[in-house]
């Protein structure tokens, strides 16, 4: 039987999406100790015409959705400097405010962009942090996701990750067809790009450490493959279409080997793949499921799930081979592993009396922390910082992401408009 | 399956039984030059017409399109988290494996299912280890295995998209295709 597929790959342009489809993040749950903070609205140098961007807005709404602020409400500002000399100290410690970020966006003669701004520790009248940063007018929103990233991290002391991208799949129902894209947003579901369209399947989605590429598994030659595509280019490269399942790629931390999933040999059996030569590396040897390598983050591990001991669990093995070490002992159904950025967590689908949420395995302990409530979470994956895991969950509406701080403490729900949306994957931080 | 249905399938069968080569090349007008009577037969009931047309492009009527022939069982179901073959699907897959051994030329594709719950990546592995266990019991019973092609969806295809049971249980299977 011959069957033709329309396939599409978005290549040197990029493909936007209308506005509506950015997902929309809410914080279902906050935390009681969060930072107060003001910002002001950054002045524009060209008082007489619109700004091209509200950099205020994206910034509050980054510190907002962290969950880590208590953003000042705009009304309330007592005075709205632009520069340090115009910050009347006592008007802001009589309200009890602590931090304050004031900036100016300035036109350039060229057409482009300046954008400085100052944080400011009020009590002891200093300023904290203070750039200017040159920006083309395409980058200025990127440019107010760097500005929260350094004040997260002057604030918090760990790194910001407003500043990254999130990859992800997203499946419409037709009453003819289903028609499957892998897209990429900003961290925020701003700037949504189609890397992929399919009426076939797919799935995981892996960013590249430098975060240029993403491999993916597609059922797009009626069985499962496995293609790394360059996300500038839309270039792609079939890298492993053998006899049986290619799937679960994932990248090495230098980014020239792929930790993958292969049946051609009878089973599913986990083989590293260097990228360059092609010629693959069996790592298990196992009648029985093993699957879903991922890679530590020095690079000496691999975790994957395995049901050689009944049900499914995560082990883990040296690089290097050997025997696998089980690392989940708790309940009967632990998939899907993600090492944190610091490699002392795995986060984790843990299965509760039929439901599955989302978990964390303490590797120094055994212990495993659940950070979700539904019964359908699936997909975690950590951001680059460590401080937040996104995943799926499947309700009333389908599928949708969400996101949850390690601590479980803070909620997210990421809402895109109309069809299923699973298998988030947090790219990397961006050079 | 309709008793009208039953009815079409034996009349296609009076027709093609002895199949002569020219009904076969012939086989898609043939069909539609059926003497009036029989046509009006089949003229309500386009499912039954299609079904008619496929055969004749075989090498006429087979046990495969036996109804009532275990052969007709083309999905077997599983238990949760389970690719152990329950004992109501071992007589199709008897049939199925004596079939394959009896008919050297046919081929047939194993497609493994799983439902939604867990992992995506698990649940591939667990689809083709379902389609490997009944390919397994095929080999056993005779079929060779340059006949069988296993592939495995996980949940990527269910039948059902609810997120209950009654539609989980619809979705751990492995369909047989010829």
């Amino acid at each position: 039987m011959k069957v033709t597929f329309k396939f599409f790959i978005a290549g040197l342009m990029f493909v936007s999406l209308q506005s509506q489809a950015v997902l929309d993040i809410k914080i279902t749950q906050g935390i009681e100790q969060a930072l107060p903070i003001a910002i002001v609205p950054f002045s524009w140098s060209q008082a007489s015409s619109v700004a091209p961007i509200d950099l205020t807005k994206v910034i509050t709404d980054d510190l907002k959705r962290s969950g880590r602020f208590d953003v000042m409400d705009e009304l309330d500002l007592p005075q709205r400097p632009a520069e340090f000399d115009a910050i009347n100290f006592n008007d802001w410690r009589k309200l009890g405010m602590e931090n304050i970020l004031i900036g100016n966006l300035t036109l350039t003669e060229n057409g482009d962009y300046d954008v400085s701004f100052r944080l400011i520790d009020v009590y002891r009248g200093k300023q904290i942090a203070g750039f200017r940063i040159p920006a083309k007018p395409n980058l200025l929103r990127r440019v107010a996701h760097q500005i929260s990233d350094i004040v997260f991290e002057k604030l918090t002391g760990t790194p910001g990750a407003f500043d990254t991208r999130v990859a992800y799949i997203t499946v419409k129902k037709t009453k003819k067809k289903k028609t499957h894209t892998l897209q990429i947003a900003d961290a925020d579901g701003y700037n949504a790009q189609i890397l992929l369209e399919s009426p076939e399947p797919l799935l995981s989605p892996a960013w590249s450490p430098n975060g240029k590429k993403i491999a993916y598994v597609s059922f797009e030659g009626r069985n499962s493959a496995i293609y790394v595509q360059d996300i500038l280019t839309g270039k792609r490269e079939r890298v492993a279409a053998y006899e049986g399942i290619n799937s679960a790629p994932s990248w090495s931390p230098e980014g020239s080997r792929l930790a993958m999933t292969l049946s051609k040999d009878g089973n599913t059996e986990i083989y590293i793949m260097s990228l360059h030569s092609k010629t693959l590396k069996r790592m298990t040897n196992h009648s029985g499921i093993d699957t879903e390598p991922t890679w530590s983050p020095d690079g000496r591990k691999l975790a994957f799930t395995s049901d050689r001991s009944g049900g499914p669990q995560i082990y883990e093995m040296d690089i290097r081979g050997g025997r696998p070490k089980r690392v989940s002992f708790e309940g009967k159904y632990n998939v899907r592993p993600a090492y944190s950025p610091d490699g002392k967590f795995i986060t984790l689908v843990h299965a509760v009396n039929g439901s599955y949420h989302i978990g964390l395995l303490d590797l120094s302990n055994g212990y495993i922390n659940t950070l979700t409530d539904a019964k359908l979470d699936e997909s975690p994956s950590f951001a680059p910082n460590g401080g937040m895991i996104i995943y799926a969950t499947t309700g009333v509406r389908g599928a949708q992401l969400a996101a949850v701080s390690t601590d479980g403490r803070i909620h997210q729900r990421l809402g895109l408009q109309q069809g299923d949306v699973r298998e988030p994957a947090w790219g990397p931080f961006l050079k | 399956m309709s008793i009208r249905l039953l009815l079409v399938i034996s009349l296609t069968a009076m027709l093609f039984g002895c199949s002569s080569d020219k009904v076969k090349d012939d086989a898609p007008a043939a069909v539609e030059d059926l003497s009036s009577q029989q046509a009006n037969a089949n003229a309500d009931d386009s499912d039954a017409q299609a079904y008619a047309t496929d055969d004749s492009s075989t090498s006429g009527f087979s046990q495969l399109d036996d109804p009532q022939s275990p052969l007709s069982v083309r999905v077997i179901y599983f238990e949760y988290d389970s690719s152990e073959i329950r004992s109501e699907f071992r007589s199709a897959i008897e049939a199925h494996a004596a079939y394959l051994s009896q008919n050297a030329d046919t081929t047939v594709t194993l497609e493994g299912h799983a439902d939604e719950r867990g992992s995506r990546e698990y649940n591939l592995a667990l689809g083709e280890r379902r389609a490997q266990s009944i390919k397994q019991q095929m080999l056993l019973l005779g079929a060779s295995s340059s006949q069988i092609r296993l592939v495995s969806y996980g949940e990527e295809r269910p039948e059902i998209d609810g997120h209950d049971e009654a539609s989980w249980q619809q979705n751990r299977r492995v369909e047989i295709l010829y």
